[in-house]
């Protein structure tokens, strides 16, 4: 098994915010120095610690939205309406503000730029950060395996990263799937991942993919379900799931 | 104290005693796994407990529903943080399924339809503590939440508690599973926040 395995006790940092950019109108990507940072794989999370005044402390996991870059992590938080931590990270929360961290965690849900296989990854929301990271390692690493992107979300407003995957990079094929509303000018009506999409936007089962989905968990479910369907072996498909659950 | 977030108050604590550190209270029952939910049919289902010196036992789908089972309540805790409370089942006793097995084994490696494994002490699976669960509320158990039967530790967090279980491997030593091999506790008591190696 692909496992990187952590020896000791895993070390909260103490972490900077060195800078922020707002991603859309409820996310923002959080630029951490956190002096030490020992390197990660894409795909990999780190928890998040906040301390109150008064001692409270609240934990939370979020994604690396980057490869590792010396001392620099990149996370993007979608703010959670009433969220404890989202609240505060894409808020109040300003340039030098301390937060600690610690990680890197997880060993499955990633993606190793030595690895030549394509690569299919499915992104529901705030679900595309993980699969960011690898984009971005791909070309970092200058990488030649092959990857498409399925990039599923409700309105165009809601784009991460949009720029970046505006820009054309050879080998990334991107796919967009709006739910709610479409870009201006675009015709046809909004719809669901379905397995007409990934039929077309995604790799035919005997290529030897690997595909990483990553999003709420009824997402996640929906597509896991549709990749099986259309022969992909099990053992190919690697699942993350956060936010809200809807059973 | 830990470094202090300026402006960060957080929220109304609960308080509640029943919740461990570091958890909150899940209404909804959060699915989490690594890949696609294996569909597991009962009709060639199987589950296996086998020593560390290879003796073996056994059970259908059939002839594990017609050993007795318990109706239990109990709160559940996830590693990534939610806890719910009063949750009701209907499993085995793990207990009932070693039963007089001759074994000086120490450790269990719980194994999954799917591939899935994950290493707990024997200890911790007797008296009462642990099942063999294939009902959750009143029905029997969905694939999201590892039905047909998934193993339920409730003491420990619930990675412990495999889903799609399909049987246990008794070994005298603590080999680690699959998260614990990617850098989870090898315990994992949510009591203690032991979450990730060495916690
Ligand atoms: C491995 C992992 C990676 C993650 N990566 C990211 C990321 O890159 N970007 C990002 O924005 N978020 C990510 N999350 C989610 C993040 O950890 C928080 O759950 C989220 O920011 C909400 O926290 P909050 O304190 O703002 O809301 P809270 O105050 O905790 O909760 C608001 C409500 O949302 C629900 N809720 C919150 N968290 C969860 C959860 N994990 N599962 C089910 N229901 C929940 C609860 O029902 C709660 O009532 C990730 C989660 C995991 C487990």
């Amino acid at each position: 098994m692909a496992g990187t395995a952590v020896s000791g006790r895993l070390a909260w940092r103490v972490a900077r915010l060195a800078e922020a950019r707002q991603e859309t109108p409820s996310a923002r990507t959080l630029v951490f120095d956190i002096p030490g940072w020992p390197g990660h794989l894409a795909g990999q999370h780190v928890d998040v610690r906040l301390t109150a005044a008064d001692g409270y402390t609240a934990q939370r996991s979020y994604s690396l939205a980057a490869p590792a870059d010396g001392d620099r992590v990149e996370l993007t938080v979608q703010r959670v309406p009433d969220g404890e931590v989202s609240e505060h990270l894409t808020g109040r929360y300003a340039a030098g503000d301390p937060v600690e961290i610690r990680g890197p965690v997880g060993g499955w849900f990633v993606w190793r730029p030595a690895d030549p296989a394509p690569v299919l990854l499915v992104a529901g929301g705030s679900g595309i950060v993980p699969l960011m990271a690898m984009i971005r390692a791909r070309r970092a690493a200058g990488s030649k395996a092959l990857f498409r992107l399925v990039y599923s979300l409700r309105t165009p407003a809601e784009r991460y990263y949009a720029e970046e995957l505006l820009r054309p990079v050879a080998g990334l094929d991107v796919t967009y799937v709006y739910t709610r509303e479409l870009p201006e000018g675009q015709p046809g009506i909004p719809r669901r991942i379905s397995v007409t999409t990934l039929n077309t936007a995604g790799w035919p089962a005997d290529f030897g993919a690997t595909s990483y989905v990553c999003g709420p968990t009824g997402f996640v479910e929906t597509v896991a379900d549709i990749l099986l369907a259309l022969g992909h072996d099990p053992h190919t498909i690697r699942t993350e799931r956060f936010g809200p659950s809807r059973d | 104290m830990g470094v202090v977030t300026p402006g960060f108050t957080g929220r109304a604590r609960s308080g509640d005693p029943r919740l461990p550190p570091g958890q909150y209270l899940a209404e909804d029952f959060p699915v989490l796994s690594t890949g696609p939910t294996p569909r597991v049919r009962t009709d060639n289902w199987e589950f296996t407990v086998v020593t560390e010196r290879g003796e073996k036992r056994a059970w259908s789908w059939r002839e594990l529903f017609a050993l007795p089972s318990e109706k239990f309540t109990v709160d559940i805790h996830c590693v990534t943080q939610w806890s719910k409370l009063d949750t009701r089942w209907r499993g085995v006793p793990v207990e009932t399924l070693i039963g007089d097995l001759d074994t000086s084994a120490d450790y269990v490696m719980a194994r999954s339809y799917g591939g899935y494994t994950t290493n707990l002490p024997l200890a911790d699976l007797l008296d009462g503590q642990a099942w063999v669960a294939y009902e959750y509320n009143g029905k029997p158990l969905t694939p999201e939440h590892g039905g047909p039967a998934r193993l339920l530790v409730p003491h420990l967090y619930l990675w412990k508690s495999a889903k799609w279980v399909r049987g246990l491997q008794l070994t005298t030593k603590d080999d680690p599973g699959f998260w614990e091999t990617a850098g989870y506790h090898d315990y994992g008591d949510p009591w203690r926040e032991q979450r990730y190696q060495g916690d």
